[in-house]
């Protein structure tokens, strides 16, 4: 199992208070990301516990793009991968920032 | 031209992941969990072996309420290590049934879906197990329903099939398997002539739905539609409860005496079927769940 | 153990117990503190559908005539019966019917206590030996989910990994050591075992504290605190 840090400047207003979100389930190929209010200056912080080693690079860069494509702020993301591919860990954190953002009733 | 103007979306239980089970089984909004992921318990078992952890470890546990009533629920996540019960996972089922016993919620609701203790902590899942049987039963003795949903991908077997036959009542759909053995496993002991495993026919007519609600495994068989579940367990909920007692458990035994003299020497489900009274039992499988039931209703099943 | 030798030990003032062809034993024991119902298996059985009636049948007649009488369950079982008749049957039916029987038992006064003097496995400890107040076994016993071999074939870790972790963590290989660090069993007997079971008749049961011996020998440091956290939130 590796264990990747990362943290970035947020962008965007912190949202109100919300309660926190987990979108997905930890299987083979897929992932479950944690996301809860944190009080850290408006950075955001994000871990990721991870069977496939070696990939801190595309990590990083998966998390950049998501970092671009929603105003992030004072969150504390935590998540457990099984393998799963970029673009799966891209839909997951779209879903839980989604859903924390604009909480659904479906 | 089809009017889909008055239909109800349907939600697949099958399809369902743990959480979203919760989410539409309930009134809406009423979930309240406990020990969620937040609060980060997560098994040391499989983080010593290098594997991924759930937050959760794979249960969903908390209040809500069905149809006004209060009521505990569980739900297990098939998808995390096929819902195999471990230290943790099976620590917060048994608090759950534990304090059943001291809130007396309307019911104890489980869903179920594992294939058992999780082998990656074998032996603390197998106490677990034995432990949740106990906190099932002590509840049930406090006036406590407590019913079981079964349906996802990964059924209900190994040591939660016990668990499983230990509750008040039982819902299940088509899809649904329940069992002590996974198919796979008689077929790797035993061998293929014994059981084929991937013969998915023979085991649906073996461990699934309708041959488990024929042979009175299981109360209540429904479509695939968490809607149809919640609808069972309200009904389910509004029957006076049994208390398990000697009565109780002599009449339960003839009824498997009765099974076993009856069915004892069958070697295929559709032998059982046809001694039941279906006359085409091979085409039990192909009907809808409501033609089935229709078709059923006119029998005598056995009285569970 | 042989079956004969261990009735004998356990009860040197005399029993009724039949052992029957199809590995089951039954009857009653006399002790120093009174009679006992006494039941089990022998020859490692396989636990299937009509040993599980047979058991719950014991059960019951037990409750029925000889109220307040406790019942110890000897263990020797490898397991559940694999087989496509059981499954087809219902298995795990039958096996929770013999579980909801003992329940009853204990609801209605009975002591339970288990010694495994031979093999414990998986279902077919599960289907009565857990369900005891007091689980103890022999010294030589054998209690096992699975053998390493078959577990890392399944989980498809390294043979080699497992038995590494397994000297350090007592989570998951097979043992008595092992069940007992984790709260499973009370405790191993020596003999003189009319001794022990005297010892054991003579402690009331106190609920199921498998969790808390767990924590105390640190074998099963989370289940406790766990269910507790449960219970208060």
């Amino acid at each position: 199992m590796e264990y990747l840090q990362y943290e970035f400047q947020g962008t965007g207003q912190p949202k109100l208070f919300r309660s926190a979100v987990l979108a997905g389930v930890v299987s083979s190929g897929n992932l479950e990301v944690l996301i809860e209010a944190a009080d850290l200056n408006g950075r955001c912080s994000v871990e990721v516990r991870t069977s496939a080693q070696g990939y801190s690079d595309i990590w990083r860069a998966v998390l950049n793009d998501f970092a671009v494509r929603h105003d992030l702020s004072n969150l504390q993301i935590s998540i457990n991968d099984g393998g799963a591919t970029p673009a799966v860990v891209s839909l997951r954190l779209d879903q839980a920032i989604e859903e924390y953002a604009e909480p659904r009733h479906d | 031209m089809t009017d889909f103007s008055n239909r109800q979306r349907v939600r697949s239980y099958y399809e369902a992941n743990a959480r979203y089970r919760i989410a539409h089984l309930l009134d809406a909004e009423s979930f309240s969990e406990i020990l969620g992921p937040t609060e980060r318990f997560t098994s040391p078992h499989l983080e010593a072996l290098g594997l991924p952890c759930a937050f959760d470890d794979g249960i969903v546990i908390g209040r809500g309420c069905l149809n006004g009533l209060p009521v505990l629920i569980a739900s297990q996540e098939g998808g995390f290590m096929g819902g195999a019960v471990g230290e943790v996972h099976g620590a917060k089922l048994t608090g759950l049934l534990e304090l059943a016993v001291i809130e007396k919620p309307a019911a104890v609701l489980l869903l179920l879906e594992s294939g058992g203790v999780r082998l990656h902590e074998a032996n603390a899942g197998l106490i677990a197990i034995s432990e949740i049987i106990r906190a099932l039963l002590v509840a049930r003795n406090a006036g406590v329903p407590v019913i079981g949903l079964i349906g996802g991908v990964f059924g209900c077997f190994g040591g939660m099939g016990i668990v499983a036959r230990c509750c008040n009542s039982l819902i299940i759909n088509e899809e649904g398997r329940l069992g002590l053995s996974g198919p796979e496993v008689i077929e790797t002991t035993m061998g293929v002539e014994e059981l084929d495993a991937s013969d998915r026919a023979l085991v649906w007519r073996t461990v699934g739905g309708k041959h488990r609600f024929l042979l009175g495994e299981v109360q209540r068989l429904v479509e695939d539609d968490i809607a149809e579940f919640r609808q069972a367990v309200i009904e389910t909920l509004a029957k006076t409860v049994q208390p398990l007692d000697l009565e109780a458990l002599e009449r339960e035994h003839l009824v498997l005496e009765q099974r076993l003299s009856n069915y004892g020497s069958c070697r295929d489900s559709s032998e059982i079927w046809r001694m039941i009274g279906f006359d085409d039992p091979l085409r039990l499988p192909l009907l809808d769940v409501q033609s089935f039931l229709h078709a059923a209703g006119s029998l005598d099943l056995e009285a569970s | 153990m042989k079956t004969k030798d261990l009735l004998d030990q356990l009860f040197p003032d005399g029993h009724s117990i039949e052992t029957t062809a199809d590995g089951l034993l039954s009857g009653y024991a006399q002790t120093a503190k009174g009679a006992i119902a006494v039941m089990g298996t022998t020859g490692h059985l396989a636990l299937g559908v009509e040993a599980a009636l047979s058991l719950a049948q014991f059960v019951l007649n037990v409750v029925k005539q000889s109220p307040g009488c406790p019942i110890l369950m000897l263990v020797d079982t490898q397991g559940q019966r694999l087989s496509k008749r059981d499954e087809l049957l219902g298995i795990n039916g039958y096996l929770a019917h013999l579980v909801k029987c003992l329940e009853l038992a204990r609801i209605r006064g009975h002591q339970l206590l288990t010694l495994v003097y031979a093999e414990a496995v998986s279902g077919g400890f599960l289907a009565f030996g857990l369900m005891a107040d007091e689980i103890h076994t022999l010294a030589e016993a054998k209690v096992r989910v699975m053998n390493l071999p078959a577990m890392a074939r399944i989980t498809k870790l390294p043979l080699e990994k497992l038995e590494e972790l397994s000297a350090a963590s007592p989570s998951f290989a097979p043992g008595v050591a092992n069940f007992y660090q984790l709260g499973g069993l009370r405790s191993i007997w020596s003999p003189p075992l009319a001794a022990e079971l005297l010892k054991a008749l003579d402690r009331p049961p106190a609920g199921d504290c498998r969790r808390e011996d767990g924590l105390t020998r640190q074998g099963r440091t989370l289940a406790g605190r766990v269910a507790q956290l449960v219970r208060e939130a």
